[in-house]
Order: C-alpha cells, then structure tokens, then sequence
C-alpha cells in the first residue's frame, strides 16, 4: 500500500466518524462539527487519490475541486452557525424539535 | 438511554459496512491517472499561467469558480436575511483594547494584507492564488473584529456591497465579453489569457476575503449605535426591541 491510499483510507474514517457523530449527536454544533469532519475526509480522499501515481506529478484537477469545495464549505458552515444561533434564540435550546429527549 | 444504545448496535455495523465498501472502492481504483491530467499538462501554454491548479481554477474550469464565487454571495446573503440580533460580544468595544492586543493588530494586519498580495501573485506559477488569497484577507478580517475594531460605517454601506459582488459580476462580465469574442465563455484569447486570470482573481480575492469577513460577523452591519442616539429609525428601534426581549 503506498502512502496515497493509506490517506484515502484515512479520509474514508474521517468520514464515517463523522457520519456517526452527526447521527449520534443531537447538539446542532456538533452536527456541523460533524459534517465538517466528513467534508474534511472527502477532501483528503480526493487530495490523496489525485498523487496516487507514483513516478507522476498529482493530477491538479481533484486539487482545484478540493480548494472549490474548502470555500464552499466555509460558507455552509457559517449559514448553518448563523441558522443554528436562529434556532437557539427562538427555541431556547440547540437541538432539533424532532430529538428524542435524554 | 436505551434508544442511544439501541441506536448505536445498529449504527456501528452500517458504519463499517459503509466504511469497508468505501475503502474497497479507493484501493481498487486504476493505479494511472485518467486522461484530464494529460490534457491539462498538454494545454498549460495556452492558458495564461504555468500553475496547473490555477490554470484549472480560473482558466479550463472557470465556471467552477463563477458558481463559487456565487455560492459565496449566496450564503451571505442568507446569514443577512435571517437577521439576527447583534451579539453583546460583536458590539464594539467603549474602550481601546489593552496595549498588547492593539499593537498586535496593528503590526499583523499590514503583514497579513502583504501575504493576501504575495498568495495572489505566485499563484501563477506555485501553489497559492485567490482563494488562497482570500481567506488570509478574511484572516486579517476576523484578527480586527476580534480586536474590537469597526469599520466606519460609511464604508460598511456602499463600498461593502460593492466590494461583495464585485467578484461575482467581473467574472458574469468577462464570461460576456468572451462569449462574445470566442464564441464561448470563459474561453480567453490565449495571448491574453494571462492578464484576464490576473484581473479576474485580483477582485475575487477582494470579494472572497469581504465576504468570508462579512460571513464571520455573522450580521449585517448596521449603523453602529452611538450614546447620542439621534438617528433613529422604526428598524433599529426593532432591533433595539428584539435584542431586550
């Protein structure tokens, strides 16, 4: 197994870590937490998979993706922080309605 | 309590089902790059930079950052529209932050504003770039309103807005003018190619770093309120009532 994939691999735990942690969560912090985990694992997936030749320099086509999609997920983030605060100053508290209680 | 447990015997199984199929798709992938990496070494002359990622961000795949930079927008128009009250800590300060910080700030910002130009000039031939760009003019951004400082509101009014969609509108421009010139947009003239990526990611990078800085403070700037109180209109008022309630 040369380096590249055992980064993707990395990446691909990264994602399913934070897949649980946004199903086992009910903070909506630490779902977006959660989500930008599972964003950063796809990002190093592609990042990793991109130098994955060895004797070759890396594809810059999946780079340029990575750096669209950093930008665009700084965005979400900060939308869903701003909704997030929305939903805690009208309900009180920062989980969905729909959660079961504790 | 026992939901949680329940939940997690039948969530760990699926994960690592998940997470096995997903490995088995990356390590079974072909060992050689697709053909796009031999066609972007292959046009790299004709396109104005000798970075392959910025070649692809803003020449071969332009669009992608059209949208982006649209995406950007969108999401601060978003965060503006819901209209949240101002946070106590976002207010500015009544007093001048302690010495260290000010200091501080002031020797970091100038030093910050030089790497934004010096990101945005090697991105054409090392990696760096806009984006790049952008987000430590945004770091600079957040480093100020952190330290308490406020930009004058006569700039937060018009200016802001314009320095918001400027990127998004000189790329909708140029798209026009070489949709018009070759027939299809975002396809630049190889001999100009490079001044119009120079041009073009010069106002991104403006645009990316008001617009991450605007999305950090997370309200849309209002006319700060001074003790005198004497412009008063019925909005601020209701924000003036909203942030009491």
């Amino acid at each position: 197994m040369n380096p590249a994939s055992f980064y993707a691999l990395v990446g691909i735990g990264l994602f399913c870590l934070g897949l649980f942690g946004l199903i086992m969560n009910s903070h909506l912090l630490r779902k977006i937490l959660a989500i930008n985990i599972m964003g950063s694992g796809v990002f190093l997936v592609l990042v990793a998979l991109a130098g994955r030749a060895e004797n070759m320099p890396a594809d810059p086509v999946p780079h340029a993706m990575v750096i669209t999609g950093i930008v665009v997920a700084i965005s979400a983030t900060a939308l869903a922080l701003t909704l997030m605060l929305r939903v805690a100053s009208e309900t009180g508290h920062a989980t969905l309605p729909d959660e079961v209680e504790k | 309590m026992n939901r949680k447990i329940l939940r997690l015997i039948l969530l760990v199984p699926l994960l690592l089902t998940l997470a096995t199929g997903l490995g088995y798709a990356v390590l079974s992938l072909p060992e050689q790059p697709q053909y796009l990496h031999k066609r972007v070494i292959d046009n790299m002359a004709e396109s104005g930079v000798s970075h392959p990622v910025t070649a692809v961000l803003l020449n071969f795949r332009g669009y992608d950052t059209l949208l982006e930079m649209v995406v950007l927008l969108l999401a601060l128009l978003a965060v503006w529209s819901l209209d949240m009250p101002a946070p106590q800590h976002k207010t500015p300060h009544k007093t001048a932050p302690g010495l260290i910080l000010d200091t501080l700030t002031r020797l970091l910002t100038p030093v910050l504003i030089l790497v934004t130009a010096y990101l945005l000039w090697v991105g054409a031939h090392a990696p760096g770039g806009a984006f790049q760009a952008g987000s430590v003019l945004a770091a600079s951004g957040v480093l100020l309103l952190l330290a308490g400082w406020r930009v004058s509101d006569k700039l937060t009014a018009l200016l802001l807005r314009i320095v918001l969609v400027a990127g998004p509108s000189v790329f909708i421009i140029i798209s026009v003018f070489t949709l018009l010139l070759e027939g299809q947009l975002l396809k630049y003239p190889p001999a100009q190619a490079g001044l119009f990526i120079v041009i073009l990611e010069t106002v991104a990078t403006l645009s990316i770093g008001a617009t991450l800085a605007a999305l950090f403070l997370g309200v849309r700037p209002r006319k700060i309120e001074l003790e005198k109180g004497s412009e008063k209109d019925s909005k601020k008022d209701r924000d003036k009532n909203r942030q009491h309630e």
